[in-house]
């Protein structure tokens, strides 16, 4: 291309900024489906839709374990000596300080509902392990007591909450 | 092919490099430098509109891929998963599908273009034969791809083609057992389809760059048959080659969004929206339209092995047509007989697709026989002859000559 003095730009140079940029769009354009495609399909998304536990069958004490969008949940129904030790912990002192009652949902004390998955490097905990009455993890020791919450070990992080809601007294929808 | 002294990379950067791998060098020398006939014209386009469609084959195919699931109790459904609730798997099946058509197509007009204007001639046989190879690996590709839907007609048209090979004399049998991996089509056989169908678009692929090398190698033909005789005669590929293969891409782009867009289901048979069942046969069993020509040739011999021979052989004939063709004259432009000839041959082909999709029966059967002798006609005894006895029409001084006239 043989340079014109910057004061006149030809009808050469229209087009090619011209065709450059339909084709730029047209590129972009062509990368959106390809990328696109690999987000999760209708499919996935509608088997992630939210789901109903019935919590009659949970007898005091019990941990059950469900899944909601492939993640393990577990769903504890705890004593009245578990929810005490819970609420007696000096929340300054946590790791990751959050007090009890910040992990269950207001009028229902008894039930903690928390996604199953160690915040270290994501293995799932043994459940009434350890010395504080809640989990432990196998992988690399971390420690949760009866809320969820990590007291030792190298987990940086509490048992994350999903999201939920009580539909009735004897029912919650996760998701 | 070695330190093209044209190219002067601009950066430090790039000069660096260019020393260590010199690539810059190469694509220089052969995309942007090299010199193309001044009078290519557009039935030139359609080895770039090939290596375009390639490249969409490929990525449609692998994105493809990551969602289609090769088992014979899921692959249909993995398929009808892709066009409802995959993100624009609609689009991608559809694209790829008629790709696949879009492919062949461009393909046909290339070997046309070939046969036409002599560019199977020496010094391009190698050239030539390397294109046939690539023919060749595209209808194993096409086919191979056709059976993963796992519809109807994807399994029958399997059933049909792999059981060709039983009319081998003595191993035929086995072949048909070592193909199918079992005792007749089923999921080993779909399983080993899929591989191979991943596998062999990279093969073709490698054949490609040979194929382009080898061009490279002769330079390109050119609608007078004349090779360039100074500077005059050509151009450098970029721009003009360059925007013209890039201009007519856009063309055939549009003609392959409508087909996508209005009437994707157009060339294909509904017969594959039903799942295979290895119990019930169609009523009729046709290929995609881009076999049906070697279909019919297929068909129109009674016998069961020459059947066979006579289908592979309308192929592997054009690996020999260098030699079949004993003309001095290269470019059909100037040989006013063979031009005849060739749009004959050009119809029979035409007409031999459409037989191939009708029933073999009654005035269909009569045609797809006389056309078949023609089409092995063509090649074994009229170009022979041709070369002999044709009288051909004076050729141009030069290309530029023939581009500008006298005044040149």
């Amino acid at each position: 291309m043989t340079t014109v003095s910057s004061a006149e730009h030809t009808r050469r140079d229209f087009l090619y900024i011209a065709t450059g940029a339909v084709g730029a769009v047209g590129a972009a354009a062509t990368l959106v489906p390809l990328v696109a495609q690999m987000n999760p399909d209708a499919s996935t998304i509608a088997a992630g839709a939210p789901v109903d536990i019935d919590l009659a069958p949970i007898a005091e004490g019990q941990i059950v374990k469900v899944f909601w969008r492939s993640k393990p949940i577990f769903i504890f129904h705890r004593t009245p000596k578990e929810i005490e030790e819970a609420k007696k912990v000096d929340v300054g002192s946590l790791p990751d300080p959050e007090p009890d009652s910040a992990r269950v949902k207001e009028g229902h004390e008894p039930w903690l509902v928390v996604i199953g998955i160690c915040t270290h490097l994501g293995c799932i905990p043994l459940a009434h392990q350890g010395e504080y009455d809640g989990w432990f993890c196998p992988c690399h020791g971390s420690q949760y007591d009866t809320a969820g919450r990590i007291r030792k070990g190298p987990a940086p992080k509490n048992l994350f909450l999903p999201p939920y809601k009580f539909v009735s007294d004897t029912k919650i929808q996760i998701g | 092919m070695s330190g093209n002294s044209t190219y002067q990379p601009q950066s430090k950067v790039l000069q660096w490099f260019e020393k260590r791998l010199p690539i810059g060098g190469l694509i220089h020398s052969s995309f942007v430098a090299y010199p193309t006939p001044r009078n290519l014209n557009y039935w030139w386009t359609f080895g770039g509109i090939l290596s375009m469609m390639l490249g969409v084959q490929i990525i449609t195919g692998i994105v493809l891929a990551m969602h289609y699931t090769p088992h014979v109790d899921l692959a249909f459904k993995s398929v009808e998963a892709i066009m409802r609730d995959v993100n624009y798997g609609w689009l991608l099946r559809y694209a790829h599908a008629n790709g696949a058509a879009m492919f062949f197509f461009a393909v046909y007009i290339h070997m046309f273009r070939g046969i036409y204007y002599g560019s199977y001639k020496e010094p391009r046989e190698v050239l030539w034969i390397l294109g046939v190879i690539i023919y060749l690996l595209m209808m194993a590709t096409g086919f191979m791809g056709y059976v993963l839907v796992w519809g109807q007609m994807s399994f029958w048209a399997a059933t049909v083609i792999t059981n060709l090979f039983s009319a081998i004399p003595g191993v035929g049998d086995t072949i048909v057992t070592w193909l199918w991996g079992g005792y007749a089509v089923g999921n080993p056989t779909l399983n080993r389809f899929y591989s191979l169908h991943y596998l062999l678009p990279f093969v073709i692929a490698g054949v490609v760059v040979l194929h382009i090398w080898a061009l490279h190698v002769a330079g390109q033909n050119n609608p007078t048959g004349i090779e360039p005789k100074s500077d005059k005669d050509t151009v450098p590929f970029t721009p003009y080659a360059t925007v013209k293969d890039g201009f007519f891409m856009c063309c055939f782009l549009i003609v392959f969004a409508w087909f996508i867009f209005y009437v994707p289901n157009f060339l294909g048979h509904p017969d594959n929206y039903i799942p295979a069942n290895p119990a019930v046969t169609p009523a009729e069993i046709v290929p995609e339209w881009y076999y049906l020509p070697f279909y019919a040739i297929l068909r129109s011999i009674p016998d069961k092995l020459m059947g066979v021979v006579a289908l592979f052989s309308s192929i592997l004939i054009l690996a020999f047509l260098p030699w079949l063709d004993t003309s001095k004259v290269r470019s059909g432009r100037y040989r006013p007989l063979f031009k005849q000839f060739f749009w004959l041959w050009v119809i029979a082909c035409v007409g031999l697709g459409w037989l191939g999709s009708k029933p073999p029966e009654g005035i269909y059967v009569i045609l797809s026989r006389l056309f078949t002798i023609y089409y092995f006609a063509f090649f074994l005894i009229v170009l022979p002859l041709l070369g002999i006895f044709e009288k051909t029409r004076p050729l141009p001084n030069s290309i530029s000559d023939s581009v500008l006239g006298a005044k040149a």
